[in-house]
This record gives structure tokens, sequence and C-alpha cells, in this order.
């Protein structure tokens, strides 16, 4: 670990913290329907897709109808993003002449996209065209968060109103969410990023000439390189903005075409916790007292901050079994040094590390470096993240949801500890709550490590692993987990693209999709029904360090207890072996 | 609130196809024309031209094992290294046997390329990149490769290490990143350097 590394940590935390508070009170305003300045560019055409579109923008929904808009419009989405994938080679903008994805494909696609997951068992320059990029990944990737967002911002109408049916329009909540807030921010982040060199073209690629032409696998001479391109900048903005993570590239955010510089790389991370952060204010506020919202963000950047470190010193400690073979792993000032396996010089082990904690600590999935080639204690704490059920910021707005929930298991056991009805924001926590939240708690584990434990008996199963031994197990674990908290990284030397990973990845994602959303809104409607009671004397305060100390340990002792045996045959006994050669 | 399936349907469908037309044409193409307007280079792919023809990227590295270029990092894509249309990384795990025998066969390249430079490896020159496609290597894997390059074009070291030193670029804003060279850059301007009547 270098002071730069450090500084570079400190640094990317500093600017977060200071954008919290300015976006979290716009998106207060926006989910308030609170005037804003935007309103006059944007107002007009919000009420055009309105009328387009039969919406009732005042009429507002009970939980079964909201979650239902929500899942006709999901279905749809995967329907439709499944549709364009098999039909793709008939249409234009397809200068490379990508023919039509193979079902099972086309499948674990299109509901990777439209459950916020962007798992990709294809190599985007390989696969998909200009027009599928377009209209398929990048409008997945917006309407996808802004479904996560609406959801929150509904679960935050739940726990503020009180004897009421109603919980929001889901269609003015998706709406709103894309056009005042994910589009403008992704506008911006997009042209900054073209500055430094994101490509963002409609034509086909170019070839250049190699200055020293080199041979390939069967000794033919290459003297040309072909640089794959294409309208990159506007997807892999909101890619970050949105938590997607689905790169247009298969190299993702390490391919200096989508991440070409330290800025950008620094913008990336920035862009993937900036929502989930800034929305704990935005609920601090709807519900009329901040500190509730930021005692949630501190326990997250806790965490956050102890597992960027621990990632960071890790990877830098490098891998001992080249030290044998007389290579430098030493950071300095002239080398980057640590585990350079699979990274890039111009991030180095650092930025690197601080990726793959944002990028697993929110759901978004996006990798700047390979996480199968990372150190086994690398690999664990980037592992561990995902399986905190993705409540470290976790995607936009399903992170603070999912946080939500283990704030309510948190209330009720402080409530069993002392003996009183525990009781949140003034609204008791009852028993169908907790049934509803125990679901949600139980059941990600379950399909993760049921999925595992198939696919380590099954021939299917481990006939797709790339490295020998623990790390082979590590593998499937770690696509399980990806897929069951909506991530979307992978320890890509697993061969995902498989009858067997396509479908099993698809239902993982779905489940970790839905089965959290849906009964999330049933607690929404459960709450929203309820009368508010005032805070008395044996009321849990939840606005404290305390607090946020009693969620951190839920939190944990909860991943902790549910993954420690499985990740004791993966990455621990792996870090075992290593130093033994 | 009486809801009939028609009405969750028909808003459905409708702000999907409504979502499409606006993030999915409109705002990519919008980011297209001002990108090509504006910062034409980079949303092109910052590519080099010489004498009209496209010589390479300056953010895509490219394959070099003549002795007398400075070395890229190994690179993992497939079917030959640093190709811009397929990138990859190898994805070999820490403990895999085949990641330290690659490295070894690395080692082994670079020495009988310079046999008299005992120096240990700087590590990036001896592992692929993410991207198999980086353009950089650290100033210490530049450094490392100085004697060989200065004795294969029969060049005074001094001046080879001036040039690295020339193109070593800091960190961004002082900070961010590591220190760099863009290897293509250096050994373009090797060849300029070497053509160049003193």
């Amino acid at each position: 670990m270098t002071t730069n590394g450090i500084i570079q940590i400190a640094l990317y935390m500093a600017v977060l913290l200071a954008l919290v508070k300015p976006l979290g009170a716009y998106m207060a305003r926006v989910y308030q329907g609170q005037p804003i300045r935007l309103d006059r560019v944007l107002g007009p055409l919000e009420r055009l897709i309105y009328r387009g579109c039969r919406v009732k923008p005042e009429q507002e929904m009970d939980w079964k109808v909201y979650t239902l808009s929500m899942l006709a419009f999901s279905i749809l989405g995967i329907v439709s993003l499944y549709a364009l994938l098999r039909v793709q080679g008939m249409l234009p903008l397809n200068p490379q002449g990508m023919g039509a994805v193979p079902p099972d494909l086309a499948f674990n696609t299109a509901v990777s996209f439209t459950t916020n997951t962007n798992w990709q068992n294809y190599s985007g320059e390989t696969t998909l065209s200009h027009l599928t990029q377009m209209v398929g990944m990048t409008v997945h990737n917006f309407v996808s968060a802004a479904t996560g967002m609406a959801i929150l911002v509904a679960f935050i109408r739940g726990l503020v109103r009180h004897n009421a049916r109603a919980i929001g329009n889901f269609w003015v909540d998706l709406t709103r969410s894309v056009l005042y807030i994910l589009l403008p921010l992704s506008l911006i982040l997009a042209m900054v990023l073209v500055t430094q060199g994101v490509v963002q073209t409609l034509g086909p690629y170019k070839s250049v000439a190699l200055l020293q032409p080199t041979k390939d696998a069967n000794g033919q001479m290459v003297t040309q390189q072909v640089l794959a391109m294409g309208p990159v900048a506007s997807q892999v903005a909101i890619k970050h903005v949105g938590t997607n993570g689905g790169g247009f590239f298969n190299a993702n955010a390490a391919h200096p075409f989508e991440n070409p510089t330290p800025l950008t790389d620094l913008l990336l991370i920035l862009a993937e916790t900036l929502i989930p952060a800034a929305l704990t204010y935005t609920f601090g506020k709807m519900v009329g007292d901040t500190r509730q919202g930021w005692t949630i963000l501190a326990a997250m950047m806790v965490v956050l901050a102890i597992f960027a470190l621990a990632t960071y010193a890790a990877e830098s400690a490098g891998n001992p079994r080249l030290v044998a073979l007389g290579v430098d792993q030493a950071g300095s000032n002239i080398n980057p040094g640590g585990n350079m396996e699979g990274k890039e010089v111009r991030f180095g082990v650092a930025r690197s590390s601080l990726f793959a904690v944002g990028t697993t600590a929110t759901s978004t999935g996006a990798v700047d470096s390979m996480h199968d080639s990372y150190t086994p204690l690398g690999g664990l704490s980037i592992l561990i993240l995902m399986q905190f059920s993705e409540t470290i910021l976790g995607g936009v707005g399903s992170g603070l949801y999912g946080m939500l929930i283990f704030v309510i298991v948190a209330v009720f056991l402080a409530g069993l500890m002392v003996g009183r009805t525990p009781e949140y924001l003034g609204k008791k926590i009852e028993a169908y709550e907790m049934k509803m939240a125990s679901l949600i708690v139980l059941l990600m584990p379950l399909i993760v490590l049921g999925l595992t434990a198939v696919a380590v008996v099954t021939k299917a199963g481990v006939s797709s692993i790339a490295n020998p031994g623990a790390h082979g197990f590590s593998e499937i674990l770690y696509a399980y987990t990806s897929q069951g908290n909506n991530n979307g990284s992978a320890f890509a030397g697993l061969n995902g693209n498989t009858t067997f990973y396509n479908v099993t990845g698809a239902l993982a994602m779905l489940v970790g999709r839905f089965w959290l959303a849906i009964p999330a809104l049933a607690i929404a409607g459960s709450l929203a029904a309820k009368k508010t009671v005032p805070a008395g004397p044996g009321t849990l305060p939840t606005n404290t360090p305390l607090f946020a100390g009693l969620l951190v340990a839920v939190v944990v002792i909860v991943g902790a207890l549910t993954f420690f045996p499985a990740l004791a045959l993966g990455p621990i006994v792996e870090h075992l072996m290593m130093g033994s050669m | 609130m009486n809801y009939r399936v028609q009405d969750i349907l028909r808003p459905a469908l409708g702000v999907l196809i409504a979502m499409t037309i606006l993030t999915g044409l409109v705002y990519p193409l919008a980011v297209t024309g001002l990108a090509q307007v504006l910062f034409p280079r980079q949303a092109n792919g910052s590519v080099i031209t010489r004498n009209g023809t496209a010589v390479g990227s300056t953010l895509i590295g490219q394959p070099f094992d003549d002795p007398r270029y400075f070395w890229s990092r190994p690179s993992a894509t497939s079917p030959f290294p640093y190709n811009a249309g397929a990138s990859s990384g190898s994805n070999l795990g820490p403990t895999n046997p085949a990641l330290a025998e690659a490295v070894k066969t690395r080692i082994q390249a670079l020495c009988q390329a310079d046999p008299d430079n005992h120096d240990p490896v700087p590590v990036d020159l001896v592992t692929t990149s993410a991207s198999g496609l980086d353009p950089d290597i650290s100033a210490a894997a530049a450094l490392f490769q100085v004697h060989r390059v200065a004795r294969a074009r029969d060049l005074p070291k001094q001046q080879v290490r001036d040039l690295v030193a020339r193109f070593t670029e800091p960190r961004q804003f002082g900070i961010l990143g590591e220190p760099r060279v863009n290897v293509l850059a250096l050994n373009m301007a090797l060849d300029t350097f070497a053509t160049t009547p003193r």
C-alpha cells in the first residue's frame, strides 16, 4: 500500500459525501412533485408521455396495483429485449453484420438487463449490433434503474403515510426518475467521458496498421489491428449512473475505449455510488428527519471504507508464487506493484481495488480489472460485499429498500432484547412485516447456495470451470452470488454461456430481483395502512451512531452466518494454500 | 380504484415505447451528434495517422517482441495478442500453476533478449492486462528495457533513458492512477529518432 493509494481512496470518499446532500435534496423534490428548474424544459415532455400512454398521474395505486404494474413492465421488457436479440441480424445499424443471438443466451441476457443485473454471458463487440446496444441495452439500463428507484420511493411513502391505501403511481415514479435524474446525469457524464477518449460513433470498426506485425495462434502473419467501436459513451454513462454494469465491450471498464484515463475511472466509481448514497438523504428528507438518512449512510460508508482498505491491502501484497520467480511486486512511484495480473497499468492496484469494491458494494458489476485473477483475500472481500444482500449502497433504489428491510430486522431484534413492540418511524413492526422481511433475508442465500450446490455436483456445472482447485469452486459461488444479488460482475474464467448456466443464472436473477421487490412493496402497503404512533420513552431511537452500529452488526452477522461455510471452501482455503507451495 | 388488465398493460406498453424512443434513440443520437461535432478525434477512437494512413490508436496497445522496440505487456486476447476486436483478460487465478508457468516463460524471453540484465522484473511486464489492450507499461517496466533497446539500436543508453523520461506520463492531476509510458508512442518516437540524421 502506498500513501498515494490511500489518498486516492480517501479523495473518492470525500467527493462522494460532498455530493450526497445536493443530489439527495434535489431527488426529494423530484419525488415529492415540488417545482424544479428542469420542469420548464422537460415538463411538457413528461405530460406528453402521460397523455400518450394513458397514464393518469394524479391517480395513485395501492401496493398490489403498483406491484402488478412493475411486473407487467418488467415482463414486457424481457419479452421485447429477447425478441430484439433474436432478430437483430435483420435490423439496421449493424455495420459488423452481427447475427441472431442463440435462444438460451438471449433469454439470459434479456433477464439480466431487465433485472438491473447485467450479467454477461456474451462478449459485446463480437455479439451485438449498434442498434441492439442502443435500443436494447441502453434502454434497459435506464428503465431497470428507474424501476428500482420507483419501488424505493413507494416504500418510503409507506413509512410516511398513515391510514392510507395508496403508495404512489408507478408510471409517474418511473418516468420522473428517468427524465429528471438519470437522463441529465448520464448526458453530462457521457460528454465528459468523450473528452477523455471514450468513443461515440455509429460507424463500423476501424482497421489500423500494426507498427510491428505479429503472428496469430496458427502462425499466420497479422499486420492489421481492428478497433471495435460504437455508441459507447452514451451507454457507459448510464451503465454506471444506473448501477447496471453491462459493458459495451467484453473487457467492460478495463477496455481503454470505455475507461481511458484515471479521471474517467474516478468518475465511473463516483457515478455508480452517487445515486445510492444520495437516496439516503432523499429518504431522510421525505420522512422529515435527515438524521435517519445519515445514520443509514454512515453504516454503509463504514463497511465500504473497511472493505476498500482490506481489498487494497490484499492486492498490494501481490502473489507470493511470483516472488520466487524474481518478479518485483513492490509498489513505488515508478512501479504500480502488487497483483497486476488482470489489471491495467493506468489504474494500478489502488484504483482497481477501489473500483472492485465500489462495483460489488453497489450492484453495478462493471469491472476495470478481472476479479477472477484477484488474490484469494481480495476476491473474498468483494464476494462478501455482494453477500450482504447488496445493502452497502446497493443498486439504485434496490440497495436502500434492501437496507431498510435490514433496519426492520434490527429494530425487531432490539425490540426482542428489551421486550417492547418494535416500531420504526412511528410504525409498529408486527408479524406480517417480519414474515415478509424474513422471506427477503432468507431466500437470496437459499437460491445462491442451492444453485451453487447443484452446479458443483453436476457435470454441466463443473465442466465450465476454468481454474483448478478451490478457485474453481469460488468461480461458481461467485457466479450465483453475483446473479442472485443482481450484481453482474464475474469470476469470468467460468464459461457461463452454456444452457445450464444461462438458464439457472436467469432463475437466480429473477428471484434476486423480484423476490426482494414484491415483499418489500407488500411491507410498504401494510405500513401505509397503519396509524402513526408518537415516539415514547421506550422507543428505540434510529438516528444515532449506536443504531448505525446495530445495523452493521445485523447485516454482517446475517451475511457471515449464512455464507461462512461456503467461503471457507473457496477463497479461504485457497488463501491458506497459496502461502504453502 | 378498480383496475382492469388493460389499465395496466396499456401504460406498460406505452411507457416502454416512449422510453425506448427517448433513451434508446434520442439520447444516444444526441450524444453521438455532440461528440462528433465537438470532439471528433476522441469520439472516433483517438486514431494516429501518418501520411494519411491510420497507424494505431493512442488508447489501444500493440504487440512488440522485436528487441529494437519496447515491449508491451503480455496480452490474453485471441487468436493473436492485442486483438482490439475481442478484448479479454486471462482470468487465471492466483494459484493456477498455468499463471506461474506463463510468467516464467515471459521472464525467460526477456532474459534471452537481454542476457546481462539481472534486475528484478517489474510485475506489469510479465502479467497480462485486464483488457488485453493495455496501451501502457509502468515507468519501471520501460527503464528495465532501456539497456536492451539501446544495444539493439546502437544508441547511447542515456539518450534512450531521456526518451523514456519524456514519454513518462505522471499521475493525472498529480494524484490519480499510476505513472505510465504509452508504448506505441514511445516506439514511434524511437523510429523517427533513429532515422533523423544526427
